[in-house]
């Protein structure tokens, strides 16, 4: 005869109560772990998803996706020129907010070289990668646009021609995918006022120096666009993404690139591994020591509740005991409860979990791994929690019925 | 009264205790609840324990029953020596759920089982499960005249009810004594004296030997005979027809 299942049955809405609230903290519990899942793989999603196998950033930075790193973009050209090197392309990427329709709408703009790189890998959910050189935005859904919808950055429109699904950056930012010229656009965008003023300071400057009063026509260039000044150069990137032959030795290229005075390379591994040891790891220790203390609560709760169970039950207990039950069939009472209630709450944990992440603003991923993980912290917590209320029901002795 | 022999000729008696005595605290403190009590229930036999508040009839039952171990004395269940002084020579728990049955003045039902699972908790206690233990709890819940209340809980039953289902639930395993502390003073004295005439029937028709501390003295002609018990001194009660009682202490 179970007795814990006619106990259960017997108080089953409070029961059913106490495991939905248990269910409920196991559910914050399983999120956590989660949501440190999903900022790791928003982190590394980028470097793990453009397939290079070198990455050249700003000297002595850790890359754009720690800190802000800019090259001039003639290090795609110098990258090309190394021995070994199969393809070179440029990388753009900035975090922009922006109103749409009303509302703040926070992206991070991925530049794609192109035309080498039109978003061919990009996970399409619906409409297509970029097809042209200008205007054209591949958008992750989190952003909420649909293909079609136009969308003004800067002085220009930019049309949606295809969505994506779970691009985010390690800010948990959905990530709108343009071409590298259109990125520094936006990223670069002036006013026409400001653009107008630096280009009349420009002249001043050349104005005042020996080199504009002898050449006139320095004058008459200082007034151009930045773009029609070679001495300006183009406007920087943010890293250069190298692609190497294949058979070639990566550190013999990478030697030759770290004696370029402005440039640090770095494996995608590495790349990936700073991301994870910089903005990352504070978070996972956060969302860690956050995880730690919902366990040992949920474990003190239960312990709690299995007791305040138990002490409702010692009367019974001390009955049973005179009629001379074993100790195991009081044991298995206060186990199979704490067991009962523990898979209760896991699987409603599951389910109400399953339902509302994805209405949370960052991507919760729940693994398998984690499923066991949980399961077996359940498991102890049960065991743990069960303890006090064992303790107490071991030690009530059967003349209690008699008082 | 039904007609009824003791069966002490055939079989050893249900209890028999040799002089057992109980004392609470020490030195000044010390208090004596049972004074060298000797006494023997044959199976079958029924009776009654009377005795003011606090004259040590539930310490006596108590030590009978393997619940609170008297301080000397011997205690022999069917024959057998369970206790010596405060020594368990028996696994105590084992004789509790094979030898005795116990009934309260409250019936201490569980709660969360229905009148049949509080009588099969017994059984299953004692090991016996399945059908066989099922077919026994309802015919015991049947011939207390409650089988239709089987499916129950006790919150649902009157309190008459359910002290018939304790007293199933306590013959469940055909005890060789059932210990029954003031039963009926909870009950009106009509409920009272039927549940009396309960026990004595359930007594000779198992062949039990029946222990019921009681202050009814208005159902006493139920009993085979009378015991007193008063500060801790057994004797013969007044008016008790019966004389298998061994009374072996004098002041």
């Amino acid at each position: 005869m179970n007795l814990a299942v006619r106990d259960v049955r017997y108080n089953i809405g409070r029961f059913l109560l106490t495991a939905v609230g248990l269910g409920l903290l196991l559910m914050i519990v399983m999120g956590m772990g989660g949501i440190y899942a999903g900022i790791v793989a928003d982190a590394t999603l980028l470097v793990d998803q453009v397939e290079s196998d070198l990455w050249i950033v700003q000297r002595d930075t850790r890359g754009p996706f720690a800190e802000l790193s800019r090259l001039p973009s003639s290090v795609e050209d110098r990258a090309r020129a190394v021995p070994g090197v199969a393809d070179a392309r440029r990388f753009v990427t900035h975090t922009i907010q922006r109103n749409h329709r009303g509302k703040p709408l926070r992206m991070t703009i991925v530049g794609l070289a192109w035309p080498g790189d039109r978003g061919a890998w990009l996970p399409i959910t619906a409409g297509r990668s970029l097809a042209q050189g200008h205007y054209e935005i591949v958008a992750d859904q989190t952003l909420g646009l649909a293909v079609g919808d136009r969308l003004k950055l800067g002085k220009d429109e930019y049309r949606v021609v295809g969505i994506v699904n779970n691009m985010l950056s390690s800010g948990g930012d959905g990530i709108a995918f343009m071409t590298v010229s259109d990125a520094q656009a936006v990223q670069f965008d002036a006013v026409g006022e400001a653009t107008r003023l630096e280009r009349a300071a420009r002249r001043n400057r050349a104005g005042q120096d020996d080199l504009g009063l002898v050449q006139p026509g320095l004058l008459e260039r200082a007034s151009r666009p930045a773009s029609a000044i070679p001495a300006l150069g183009p406007p920087m990137v943010s890293a250069v993404l190298v692609t190497l032959k294949p058979g070639v030795d990566a550190d013999e290229v990478r030697a030759t690139m770290e004696g370029w005075a402005d440039a640090t390379v770095y494996t995608s591994d590495e790349q990936r591994e700073l991301l994870l040891r910089g903005p990352v790891d504070r978070a996972r220790r956060q969302i860690g020591l956050f995880r730690v203390l919902l366990v040992a609560i949920s474990a003190i709760i239960m312990s709690l509740i299995l007791y305040t169970m138990t002490l409702d039950k010692l009367h019974d207990i001390a009955l049973l005991k005179l009629m001379g039950a074993r100790d195991r069939m009081i044991l298995g009472l206060v186990m199979q409860e704490a067991f009962l209630l523990g898979a209760i709450a896991y699987v409603l944990a599951y389910f109400i979990g399953e339902r509302l992440f994805p209405f949370f603003p960052r991507r919760v991923i729940v693994t398998g791994d984690m499923l066991i993980w949980l399961a077996i912290a359940v498991a102890v917590i049960c065991i743990i929690g069960s303890s006090l209320g064992i303790w107490k029901a071991m030690r009530i002795q059967p003349n209690e019925v008699l008082s | 009264m039904t007609a009824h022999s003791p069966t002490s000729l055939t079989s050893p008696p249900a209890i028999e205790t040799v002089g057992l005595t109980k004392v609470y605290g020490s030195g000044n403190t010390e208090v004596v609840a049972l004074r060298d009590v000797s006494m023997t229930i044959e199976r079958g036999e029924v009776v009654a324990l009377l005795g003011p508040s606090g004259s040590g009839k539930s310490t006596l039952l108590s030590a009978i029953g393997l619940i609170n171990p008297p301080t000397r004395g011997e205690i022999r269940i069917d024959g057998q020596v369970v206790m010596n002084g405060s020594r368990a020579l028996v696994d105590v728990q084992r004789f509790r759920r094979e030898k005795l049955g116990f009934v309260f003045q409250k019936s201490n039902l569980i709660p969360f089982l229905t009148a049949l699972e509080n009588v099969l908790v017994a059984l299953a206690i004692a090991g016996r499960e399945g059908r066989s233990a099922r077919r026994r709890a309802m015919d015991l819940l049947a011939s207390l005249g409650i089988a239709d209340r089987a499916r129950n809980l006790p919150s649902a039953l009157s309190g008459g009810q359910q002290q018939r289902v304790a007293i199933a639930r306590a013959l469940a395993n055909r005890p060789s004594l059932l210990l029954a502390d003031e039963p009926t003073a909870a009950l009106d004295s009509k409920l009272g004296r039927q549940v009396m005439e309960l026990f004595r029937d359930v007594g000779h028709e198992n062949r039990a030997g029946v222990l019921v501390v009681t202050h009814d003295q208005r159902a006493l002609d139920v009993f085979d005979r009378s015991l007193r018990l008063e500060d801790g001194v057994l004797s013969e009660h007044a008016g008790s027809g019966a004389t298998t009682l061994t009374s072996t202490h004098s002041t």
